[in-house]
């Protein structure tokens, strides 16, 4: 019985943490698939926004809910901007290119924020009502965690009925499948990928600030998950909201259970199983096939 | 109708292929000057052999990514391969030699590089770019566990490396030997890129870059050409790495961390990939430029480096040798015109 419990709380902070990962990535998934666009600097959106959120909280005294409206609508329309004026003259451009402006870009985002804000970490408070346990009846459980689940549940719920049942969201997954056959459709692919690039990069400033509680938040977060990030969608499949949604929660339960179970070779493991996923599956568990 | 041997020695293209690998005129000042650099700022040696090494790094990329066009990210995972086989050989008391440990380094690199090569060059684009990073992630993590071996995070330091020829001595404060020997070595090295890159195989890797589905049709065994210039160019970067554990008489974990494969990645940007030299002149200015700015600027450093990037990326996709090709070639236009 107690490790049941164990077990189940074990699965529960995974499962939290996978929702984080998954609120981060779908945007840079989507942005992926639909643009090929190789983009390093999600994680740069993730921080950018969780320092809106955290700065708007404390020095304007911003509710945590209206905070992180605020980071996503800042987050969203800084990278709409971004996206008209430097990312749309690459899309044609070698990969290395990409890969290349790309990193610059988190460059300039990390140095601007270390030199705007500095480089220690940003604490963000909590409302009192979502800190300590709550009772789940078996188990009791950090209150910030069930939220984080039910949040995450919410979101992916929201987005899988963007995605499947409204128009805007049928003409993202014909983009993805098939560009050409879409634009002589009559679909405006240039003003899809704005909105597509905006929408993802505000749901990383949401993750952002969700994850801050236990991620943390300093310049060098644009680097330090970016290879999480990435993986995710490696392995959850370019431009497919439900297969990034399940491989977020299995790296973050993965990731949860091996740090508990061997702190030393956790992350090794999780490496090695990504490589191999890869390697059988290239287009990533869920991806389509590619043609 | 003439025949076809008749005049194709003639054709521009021949003519272009034929002069291609001639050596030019400018090409030997490189290495006068990093000759005279030896002789006149004895003070700078340590900072010139880093140089030294950091082209020889930047020379392995261009292989794989200027002329065969593979995007990875993981290139530090053959250069720390290279420093740990040389620093755990010495610091176990196996192999002290530096010239065969090079070759050891070398080989062993080599052998990381086609057993990844072999099973990571069947995909392309994003899944390339993420197993060559999750490859160099494993090795380090591998590094960082194999505690008893490696040193893990602290690294393994003061290698007992025997002197050059059994006379020279590698003296970290004074480092004459080191400098010379580095320079021996890239010398060799970029010999042998030079040569390669001009030979026939280094034509099919251009070939494969531009367009590798023609090369398929032509009949050309693109899978293994591609994974053989992977490995030689693991085997380059594997001895930058063993030849740096050796100057420095150390290994530490940042040999095979995601900022190394970063920076040579920078800098053969800013140098200009896919031309020989593009690496000697990404060095030279990414790391003068460093030296001076990053101690004392280090945030506005990486600042400019950054928005150094996203103007190569936008505007000068050739770095600096690209620049200054382009300068020249309009200066020799406005002369013919004239």
């Amino acid at each position: 019985m107690i490790f049941g419990i164990d077990i189940a709380s074990m699965l529960l902070g995974g499962v939290a943490a996978g929702m984080v990962l998954f609120i981060v990535s779908v945007g840079l998934s989507v942005t992926m698939g639909l643009m090929g666009f190789v983009n390093l600097a999600h994680g740069g959106f993730a921080m950018l926004g969780g320092y809106a959120i955290a700065l708007a909280m404390k020095h304007w005294g911003l509710g945590f809910v209206p905070a992180l409206v605020f980071g996503f609508v800042v987050t969203a329309a800084a990278s709409a901007m971004l996206e008209r004026l430097l990312y749309a003259r690459l899309y044609r451009a070698s990969e290395l290119d990409q890969v290349l402006f790309t990193i610059g870009l988190v460059f300039m985002m990390i140095a601007s924020v270390t030199l705007l804000i500095g480089p220690e970490n940003q604490p963000l408070a909590l409302p009192t009502m979502l800190q300590g346990q709550i009772n789940l009846g078996i188990t009791q459980y950090r209150t910030y965690s069930v939220v984080l689940i039910v949040v995450g549940i919410v979101i992916v719920g929201g987005l899988w009925l963007g995605f499947e049942r409204t128009q805007i969201g049928a003409q993202i997954r014909a983009a993805v499948d098939n560009r050409r056959m879409a634009e002589s459709l009559g679909i405006n692919i240039a003003r899809l990928f704005t909105i597509t690039f905006a929408f993802g990069s505000g749901m990383a400033a949401l993750g952002g600030g969700l994850g801050a509680e236990f991620l943390g938040l300093d310049p060098q977060y644009a680097l330090k998950y970016l290879v999480y990030f990435l993986i995710v969608v490696a392995v959850g499949g370019l431009g497919r909201v439900t297969g990034v949604f399940y491989a977020a929660l299995l790296i973050g339960v993965l990731d949860f259970v091996l740090k508990k179970y061997v702190p030393q070779g956790g992350t090794a493991f999780i490496y090695a199983l990504t490589i191999l996923l890869l390697l059988w599956r290239p287009q990533g568990l869920f991806g389509a096939k590619a043609t | 109708m003439t025949p076809p041997q008749a005049g194709w020695a003639d054709h521009p293209a021949a003519r272009a292929l034929a002069s291609r690998h001639r050596v030019r005129m400018w090409e030997p000042i490189p290495w006068v000057l990093a000759l005279a650099f030896y002789f006149v700022f004895p003070k700078y040696l340590g900072f010139g052999t880093e140089l030294l090494v950091t082209i020889l790094f930047a020379l392995s990329l261009d292989l794989v990514l200027g002329y065969a066009g593979i995007v990875t990210l993981g290139q530090a995972a053959f250069f720390g391969a290279g420093a740990y086989t040389v620093g755990m050989l010495a610091k176990h008391g196996i192999w002290k030699e530096p010239i065969t440990g090079l070759i050891l380094a070398a080989v062993v690199a080599a052998a990381v590089g086609l057993g990844s090569g072999l099973v990571l060059l069947r995909t392309h684009g994003l899944t390339l770019l993420m197993l060559t990073l999750c490859t160099m992630a494993l090795l380090e993590e591998a590094a960082n566990l194999a505690h008893d071996y490696t040193g893990g995070f602290d690294g393994l330091d003061s290698l007992p490396i025997a002197p050059l020829f059994g006379a020279f001595e590698f003296n970290p404060l004074y480092p004459k030997t080191q400098y010379l020997y580095v320079l021996t070595v890239l010398f060799v090295c970029f010999l042998f890129v030079r040569t390669l890159v001009y030979s026939p195989f280094g034509q099919s890797l251009t070939g494969i870059r531009e367009n590798m589905l023609r090369m398929h049709a032509v009949g050309a065994p693109v899978r293994r050409r591609l994974v053989l210039c992977y490995a030689l160019s693991a085997a380059i970067a594997g001895v930058a790495g063993g030849i740096w554990a050796q100057a420095n008489a150390y290994v530490n974990l940042g040999t095979l961390g995601l900022d190394r494969a970063a920076t040579v990645l920078i800098i053969l940007v800013l140098g200009g990939y896919s031309r020989l030299y593009g690496a000697f002149i990404g060095a030279v200015a990414y790391m003068v430029l460093s030296h001076f700015l990053s101690k004392i600027y280090p945030t506005a450093w990486q600042l400019g480096l950054g928005l150094l990037l996203v103007v190569i990326a936008l505007f000068a996709r050739n770095g600096i040798l690209g620049i200054a090709e382009a300068a020249v070639r309009r200066l020799g236009t406005r002369q013919a015109t004239l």
